[in-house]
């Protein structure tokens, strides 16, 4: 028995209250490669909650997340049985549709700032442009000193700042400032932290996580860390080969018997590990 | 006996700009594996590339396995065998256009083993890998398979100093878990001193005897064991 089947929050909120991203059945492949989808056919919900879709390298948790942002470009192709956000049908949206809603009330933060944010933008202008794509009528210079000064760069040189002259922290918590300037519904966030140190790694999640409790903003946040989702999140979705193969409530992400999630959490070396081989998983045994 | 012992080590990597290595001591005890640790840019890749021979501009002293390089040489004689180092990134540390044979066989012929291609093949099966991948180019490895090349590679000329820059940290956990359990093994196997350098306390918690807090160019302070088993 796993624990998909004693936590039955996504199914309750299905029934009450509509969730505010609803997946359904959503598989991306290759059109040059035909055979094997990438992302097969998964399903889950999201609230007003902070949920973790952890995996490692080529589980097709990045390529979800793209998915959901309407951004996965040829040859890959998503198809899905419902994909709605907040109401709206995201596979029949048009063009116009999606540039309102990426940046607004949908917002990505990604791996690295250094390749995320313009070059040759300062951030304040950087953050203002969020701004006039979204909402004229706000008080510009005062909505980027605010955001910023909530991500802990209240110092005014940040907004004269080119990327490049901010530290690697700095630059992503400059990201998140600018995902945060139109106080988005969901916000998903892939890899935020991981190219981060330990120590920064815990101020920006702790940041985005006190964000979504305050805002009551939904988070989705990509990882490959299990321990920092267990302490970070409300609930995971573990995926392996492009399925969802486990999913439950962060806390108990340790007391989980799936081979899998067994042997994420466990193989973490640590002190304790010290003199003895650390658990590996039979690839095998998961299957295909 | 002492493996490595460096006494005021000073590197610049640029002329005007603070050192990043800043009269830096360490000593490291023969059949150690010590740790070094610290946020990036503390400077302890860049101590890893001097011990290596790699980065050669540097002033202070520095003992080697009973030898003594000189700044601005190359390595000569027996230190170009009994010291190796595994880099970070097995995407780049691989020569793109070589199968795994070629570069493997390519450290055998310039210590002139005996057979090479048999000791290729067995290297390939030390670290865990089907010995019909010599036929393959890096591309068409696993970032994992990858990284065990590359250790493979490192151990052909039975190091007596193996040097490790972040071995791991390219990889997914699962992986990871399997490289560390590879070090461990080759370590006992060949009775090596290992450095080992990593950002991951974990990591280094697991793996070493010793381990030095590094902080702007110099080890603040050593840990031992007991203080490892905590973390």
């Amino acid at each position: 028995m796993h624990w998909r089947t004693d936590c039955a929050t996504s199914v309750t909120r299905a029934m009450g209250e509509r969730p505010l991203l609803s997946v359904r059945d959503l598989t991306i492949r290759s059109v040059t490669a035909r055979d094997r989808p990438i992302v097969d056919s998964i399903s889950f919900d999201v609230g007003i909650e902070r949920v973790a879709l952890v995996g490692e390298s080529g589980s097709g948790k990045s390529l979800t997340a793209r998915a959901v942002m309407g951004l996965l470009a040829p040859p890959l192709e998503a198809r899905a049985e419902r994909l709605e956000f907040d109401g709206e049908d995201l596979t029949r949206l048009a063009q116009r549709r999606w540039d309102r809603l990426r940046g607004s009330k949908l917002a990505l933060v990604l791996q690295d700032a250094r390749y995320a944010l313009n070059p040759v933008l300062t951030i304040g202008r950087q953050i203002e442009e969020m701004l006039v794509l979204h909402d004229k009528a706000v008080d510009r210079k005062r909505r980027t000193r605010e955001v910023l000064s909530a991500v802990g760069l209240a110092d005014p040189r940040v907004v004269r700042s080119y990327p490049h002259q901010l530290s690697g922290g700095m630059g992503q918590r400059a990201m998140l400032a600018m995902m945060l300037a139109n106080s988005p519904k969901l916000l998903i966030a892939d890899e935020p932290t991981s190219a981060l140190d330990a120590d920064l790694r815990t101020q920006v999640l702790e940041l985005m996580c006190e964000r979504a409790l305050t805002q009551a903003m939904g988070l989705l946040l990509i990882s490959h860390d299990l321990h920092q989702v267990a302490r970070y999140c409300d609930r995971a979705l573990v995926m392996y080969r492009g399925r969802i193969v486990d999913e439950g409530s962060a806390a108990q992400l340790a007391a989980s018997n799936h081979p899998y999630t067994r042997a994420l959490w466990s193989c973490a070396p640590s002190g304790r590990t010290h003199g003895s081989r650390l658990p590996v998983f039979d690839r095998e045994a998961i299957g295909p | 006996m002492t493996a490595v012992a460096v006494e005021s080590l000073s590197v610049r990597l640029v002329d005007a700009a603070p050192p990043v290595i800043d009269s830096l001591d360490l000593a490291v005890d023969d059949g150690e594996v010590f740790g070094l640790v610290g946020p990036s840019g503390c400077g302890k890749s860049t101590l890893l590339r001097v011990l290596a021979g790699v980065n050669r501009d540097w002033r202070g002293s520095i003992e080697l396995l009973n030898l003594r390089p000189k700044p601005h040489r190359r390595f000569r004689g027996g230190l170009r065998r009994d010291v190796q180092m595994v880099f970070q990134d097995p995407f780049a540390s691989l020569h793109p256009r070589h199968t795994i044979a070629r570069t493997l066989l390519e450290p055998l012929r310039l210590i002139g083993s005996e057979r090479p291609r048999e000791r290729m093949l067995q290297g390939l099966s030390e670290v865990g890998l089907d010995p019909r991948l010599a036929s393959r180019y890096p591309h068409e490895l696993s970032g994992g398979q990858r990284q065990r090349v590359a250790i493979a590679r490192a151990l052909l000329s039975s190091p007596r100093l193996l040097l490790l820059d972040e071995p791991t940290s390219a990889l997914d956990p699962s992986v990871q878990a399997e490289i560390l359990n590879l070090l461990v093994a080759v370590k006992i196997e060949h009775a090596m001193t290992v450095i080992l350098v990593s950002h991951d306390m974990g990591v280094i918690a697991h793996m070493c005897d010793r381990a030095g807090l590094m902080q702007r160019g110099r080890i603040e302070r050593v840990l031992g064991r007991d203080e490892l088993d905590r973390v």
